[in-house]
């Protein structure tokens, strides 16, 4: 399914994945019309809870905000959604950075609403983490403060108009990689909010492929501009599924809480083998001399990303860390004023009995 | 009037009118996205911003046919200089605070849902039809730009001195959205009676002074802009002007 073969940017590149999205959705049905262990409302008085969220976790039943879950669990979701609410709005960044300067209308509006896209998902992230019992200002908080990361990969610059396709077909793509098994999460609303935003990736995926196509079937200078941002685009890509599996410390765990359902390096082949048949349709190169078929593996091999690099950039030397996180504080502090004023406003009319416009 | 008996150029110079004071507006809200003081207005000014593209979009390929030079959207939204955009004055301003953008959209929208609303029912069946889908979508604009309008007004004192500054520095120019034009589909001279009863009872809820009317700077509907556009139509265009002839 992952190395799905399409033939040109009119089936688009992620119809298998959607494919995966779908089956995973079925299977979230199946599990509640199946019903949970035990009786229908939660255990019975004298289960044990340990023993409980295992035993939903082996039947592969979701674990819902109400039921009781180690502290651990709990954590590692937290860090994991925020992180991933953090990366859409920060990701808003690099992409936001070609809004105005989009070479026609037609792609400045698909942009735009990609963008929006993006805002859509971070909040739909946020309140999914919010049902673990932490707030979004406290989210906020621990963005603005570096406490917690965001993706790596948006700390690299945009420097052409091909950017914005590589990212939607390399990094939405990787994303996608990452967050199709994301929809198996054993976490319920961790898992629903992944089934819907993986339905809005697999276009913003698709409408980076199209740009790229178009650029690579272009003018030289056109052509010239897909093949840079490829080539800039291609390693960090790889680096997003994190460091290799011998040196991934959250991993293990994750399995067995099926939080995480493969290994970063199984994400990462699946990724590769993915995009060397779509550079093939695109007529594009992608930046490894020593990219090649491996019969006996049945995959492809290649060379793996830069390691220090990716650890450089997460720990804050990226070519962009201090640029976007600047940018959000800014944003943030220059609408203080107005998310007081609408406070302010509230309460006046909750002083007065008076009906508020709603915010 | 019956759109036949006006010539070409003036309805061209009509449609442009409405075409880019929604082109111009979109560019200047999608300069928000992801500066917005809130991720869910992040979200809100998009969709604005994506209302008025789609409009303009319409527009100016509707103004492409009838001049019939074989011009599409974009070459008529990135091969025309400032002295050939027909907007009007008031959206090419700059965003200025979350305050300025609000007292901008609600002058904006509380002027284009009167116009849109008379044009659903001129003669010109393609361009009512447009203004028919356009109607509707700035409604949501007013309501959005009313509410952020009175929160504001009526919020803290710092944000009822911001949102009354905006009011005092954009209120002149609303002034050219009413130049009487009795060759257009619809005239503007007589939509002001309507932004009145639109904007003034916001400002009152919102505890701001309505300004006075005096200064009316004028000039977008001619070409005769601010020194504001040159430089946000050559950030809009600089790449498409890179690549003559290429196709995105």
């Amino acid at each position: 399914m992952y190395g799905h073969d399409f033939p040109g940017p009119d089936d688009g590149p992620a119809d298998g994945l959607l494919e995966q999205v779908e089956a995973a959705e079925v299977a979230l049905r199946a599990a509640a019309d199946r019903g949970r262990p035990g009786v229908a409302d939660g255990p019975a008085a004298d289960t044990d809870p340990q023993h409980y969220f295992t035993a939903l976790i082996e039947a592969d039943q979701k674990i819902e905000p109400r039921d009781w879950m180690p502290d651990a669990y709990r954590k590692t979701l937290i860090r994991q959604i925020a992180q991933h609410a953090h990366s859409e709005i920060i990701g808003m960044q690099p992409e936001g950075n070609w809004i105005s300067r989009a070479p026609s209308l037609g792609r400045k509006a698909i942009l735009l609403a990609k963008v929006q896209d993006e805002a859509g998902h971070g909040l739909y992230l946020y309140a999914a983490a919010e049902t673990l019992g932490v707030t979004r200002d406290e989210l906020v908080e621990l963005l603005l403060t570096g406490r917690q990361k965001y993706s790596s990969i948006f700390n690299y610059p945009t420097l052409g108009w091909a950017d914005v396709g590589a990212i939607g077909w390399l990094v939405d793509g990787a994303a996608i990689v990452n967050q199709v098994p994301l929809c198996r999460c054993s976490y319920g609303p961790y898992a629903r909010a992944m089934i819907r935003v993986c339905k809005e990736e697999s276009f913003h995926q698709r409408q980076g492929y199209e740009i790229l196509h178009r650029l690579a079937s272009g003018t030289p200078a056109q052509r010239a501009m897909a093949q840079d941002a490829v080539d800039r685009w291609w390693y960090p890509s790889l680096a997003m599924f994190g460091p290799p599996d011998t040196d991934s410390t959250h991993s293990q765990q994750s399995m067995a809480w099926k939080i995480k359902r493969f290994s970063n390096d199984d994400l990462r082949q699946r990724f590769v083998d993915m995009c060397v048949q779509q550079a093939g349709v695109l007529d594009l190169r992608l930046p490894d001399p020593d990219l090649r078929w491996n019969e006996q593996r049945q995959a492809y091999d290649y060379t793996q990303p830069d390691y220090a690099e990716l650890m450089r950039v997460i720990s804050g030397d990226g070519p962009c860390n201090r640029q976007r996180i600047d940018h959000r504080r800014r944003a943030h502090a220059d609408g203080s004023w107005v998310r007081e004023a609408a406070a302010a406003y509230t309460a006046k009319r909750q002083r007065e009995d008076r009906p508020a416009v709603a915010a | 009037m019956n759109p036949t008996d006006v010539p070409t150029q003036t309805r061209l110079d009509h449609l442009l009118g409405l075409a880019d004071d929604a082109l111009v507006a979109a560019q200047r809200l999608g300069e928000w996205v992801a500066a917005a003081p809130e991720l869910e207005e992040d979200v809100a000014l998009a969709n604005i911003a994506l209302d008025q593209l789609g409009a303009a979009r319409l527009l100016l390929t509707y103004a492409g046919e009838l001049e019939g030079a074989g011009r599409d959207e974009d070459a008529l939204a990135y091969l025309r200089d400032d002295r050939e955009f027909r907007n009007a004055l008031l959206v090419e301003l700059p965003n200025g605070d979350f305050a300025v953008t609000m007292a901008k959209l609600l002058f904006v929208s509380a002027y284009q849902l009167p116009l849109y609303t008379a044009l659903t029912g001129c003669t010109d069946e393609r361009l009512a039809a447009i203004a028919g889908k356009a109607r509707k979508e700035v409604a949501y604009h007013l309501d959005h730009a009313s509410l952020w309008t009175v929160r504001l007004g009526d919020g803290t004192e710092e944000s009822h001195r911001r949102m009354q500054a905006a009011v005092d520095e954009i209120w002149p120019y609303t002034h050219e959205l009413f130049t009487p034009d009795p060759a257009a589909p619809v005239d503007p001279a007589g939509l002001r009676d309507a932004f009145l009863a639109a904007v003034e009872p916001v400002l009152a809820t919102a505890t701001l002074d309505r300004p006075a009317d005096g200064w009316a700077p004028s000039g977008g509907r001619s070409g005769l802009h601010t020194e504001h556009l040159s430089y946000l139509l050559a950030e809009m265009q600089v790449l498409h002007r890179a690549h003559p002839g290429a196709r995105w």
